[in-house]
């Protein structure tokens, strides 16, 4: 059984937790693939630094998904606001110019884009 | 409803040619653009056709810093096709779903994932079938890419452009159940859905403008099982045509890999309208991630039971309910029903029926002589009044329809038209003693009629009709020449 104080935070961020419990959080390839999703190129010794700093992150998560909240309500947003809403009114859009002013490469009033291999699906 | 192909043409097969021994099972998941005059997420204005990249902004464009603010009446859109398709209507959050494509400057898509605005509706097909509705949930739309140089094709593409007008234009998807067994089903489906959209003005429906998208969940089983096999998702289907042809080449290639191997991958596909077929999507290493998360930037969805209560208060009557009041006041039958519901003549119909008009012959004239975009000049009293004209002989089915051409174009009174158009009521001894005449030039005719076989006889009865509609200039009534020649030549 986990006690709230289990989640003061470590001091020392660099070692927080042993390699042992990393490990069992999240595997190198796992790292790989989410790196790939977002698009980052890692060398070697990231990838091993960023799965300990991952694991760690999620031993950290592992602590409060261990406590008993099957009464509490998820919480949403930091604020306890809904139904924040505006009226479907027009207001004004940019200046295309400006807009494209912005991009590195334009043409006839659009984004020029390299070729992308396969539809999105 | 223009620009609706219809539902069975000749050249389009109305059933796959599935091998006997295997059942087709589609669902669909049909994106209808909002009718808002904003986005999603901010105020630039929801507008097809504008010059690219005109209605743009910070939020739209995904730049650093930007918030979106919910358009409360893309809210109310959605929970108002919610409820038209019987769904409930929950307590929503929106969430991120991560993807990196030029369509999408933010890198993500706003929409709703575990806890979406409407779930658990049903529809009902003009034939009486009931597809069950999964949810209905709200997202913004992406932007729209034009792939350039090697004939267009994507995988050839030299570069794409991209114009983000409709980045962020509120999107209702439904998302149906694996309930569809045939192609006429999936279109009917898909009509119906328009019709409803249409009826509630959630949205202008164009499917040529793209404002409603369809992509198609198709997978095939042996007759008779109840199991759900691999299925796969074909996107890019731009017509109802396409939504058939699609189906049935992927029906075809999933039973053909079943046969012949373990049977099919599930995979995103397109179908290509040229060629044909379709083709997969991305690898299975590309598989799709997308990492949905609630959208820390946006607060929950929660409609009060009043609000709730008050949008069922508003819905119009729905086509299934119009169908059925048409069908009871006139004894319309199904097809006649749902083309009439679809042409907003039904309460036309019904007003003219309990006016005291032939209800037969009310439904019969407007499905076959009111197929006119704009009939507004033909008012109920009018057309009633020539429905009585037409049943008690005062003009035949064939003057009725000339009259009507007038009551469309020119409104008014149908009496005074067949008056200026010199129709009068020719009465069957009339009718009998210009054939008398037409028996005496032609004798050999009429022998041949009366004695001859069958081709003989239809042959003569043709030229007799023909010769009485010359003389009469086509006023003549052809049920009662019909009548008249059966009787003569016994
Ligand atoms: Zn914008």
């Amino acid at each position: 059984m986990r006690t709230l104080t289990s989640l003061t935070p470590t001091p020392n961020a660099k070692s927080p937790v042993s390699l042992r419990a990393v490990v069992e959080r999240i595997t190198r390839d796992e790292v790989v693939h989410v790196a790939r999703l977002a698009r980052l190129d890692l060398a070697d010794d990231e990838i091993d630094q960023f799965t300990q700093q991952l694991g760690a992150i999620l031993e950290h998560a592992a602590d409060v998904e261990a406590l008993e909240v099957a009464d509490v309500e998820p919480t949403s947003h930091p604020l306890p606001l809904r139904n924040v809403v505006r009226a479907d009114e027009v207001s004004e859009s940019l200046e295309r110019d400006e807009v494209m002013a912005c991009a590195p490469d334009v043409q006839d009033g659009q984004f020029r884009v390299p070729p992308v291999l396969g539809e999105r699906t | 409803m223009s620009g609706l192909v219809p539902c069975a043409t000749a050249d389009t097969p109305v059933e796959p040619a599935l091998p006997p021994g295997w059942e087709l099972v589609v669902g669909l998941e049909v994106h209808v653009e909002l009718d808002t005059a904003t986005k999603l997420f901010c105020g630039c204005a929801n507008q097809f056709g504008a010059q690219p990249n005109t209605n743009v902004c910070p939020t739209c464009l995904g730049l650093p810093g930007s918030l979106p603010v919910m358009n409360e009446r893309a809210v109310e859109l959605a929970m108002i096709l919610g409820r038209a398709l019987g769904c409930d209507v929950n307590r929503s959050v929106m969430a991120r779903k991560n993807y990196f494509y030029p369509d999408m400057p933010k890198d993500f898509q706003t929409t709703q994932y575990d806890q979406p605005t409407n779930t658990d509706g049903r529809l009902e097909l003009a034939d009486g079938f009931v597809v069950g509705i999964e949810r209905a949930h709200i997202e913004e739309d992406t932007g729209k890419s034009v792939h350039v140089g090697g004939g267009g094709r994507i995988n050839e593409a030299v570069y794409s452009l991209v114009d983000y007008n409709r980045a962020g234009v509120p999107l209702i998807e439904i998302v149906s159940r694996p309930d569809i067994r045939t192609i006429e089903h999936a279109r009917n489906y898909v009509e119906e859905l328009r019709a409803i959209v249409a009826a509630t003005e959630v949205s202008d429906a164009r499917m040529e403008e793209g404002s409603i998208r369809v992509d198609a969940n198709v997978s095939v089983r042996p007759h008779g099982s109840s199991e759900l096999r691999t299925r796969c998702e074909i996107k890019n289907i731009n017509s109802l045509r396409s939504l058939g042809r699609a189906i049935e080449h992927e029906a075809l290639r999933h039973v053909d890999l079943w046969t012949t191997g373990s049977g099919p991958q599930q995979q995103t596909r397109h179908w290509d309208e040229a060629a044909g077929r379709t083709t997969p999507g991305r690898s299975k290493e590309d598989a799709e991630d997308y990492r949905y998360f609630q959208e820390p930037d946006l607060v929950p969805l929660e409609p009060t039971p009043a609000v709730i209560a008050a949008i069922d208060e508003a819905l119009p009557t729905l086509p299934a309910a119009r169908r059925a009041a048409l069908r009871e006041a006139t004894g319309a039958d199904a097809d006649a029903a749902r083309l009439l519901v679809e042409r907003g003549q039904d309460s036309l119909a019904m007003a003219a029926a309990a006016s005291g008009a032939d209800a037969a012959k009310v439904v019969t004239r407007l499905v076959n002589d009111l197929a006119v975009d704009d009939w507004s000049a033909v008012d109920t009293e009018s057309f009633a009044a020539l429905i009585k004209m037409e049943s008690n002989g005062e003009l035949s089915a064939s003057q009725a329809k000339v009259v009507l051409g007038d009551l469309v174009e020119q409104g008014g009174d149908p009496a005074d038209h067949a008056a200026r158009r010199g129709f009068e009521a020719m009465d069957s001894t009339e009718l009998e003693s210009l054939l008398d005449e037409l028996i005496v030039v032609n004798p050999a005719e009429w022998s041949r009629l009366r004695g001859g076989d069958e081709v003989d006889r239809k042959k003569m009865q043709g030229f007799f009709t023909g010769q009485i509609m010359k003389a009469t200039r086509g006023q003549a009534d052809g049920r009662a020449v019909a009548q008249l020649l059966a009787q003569k030549s016994v």
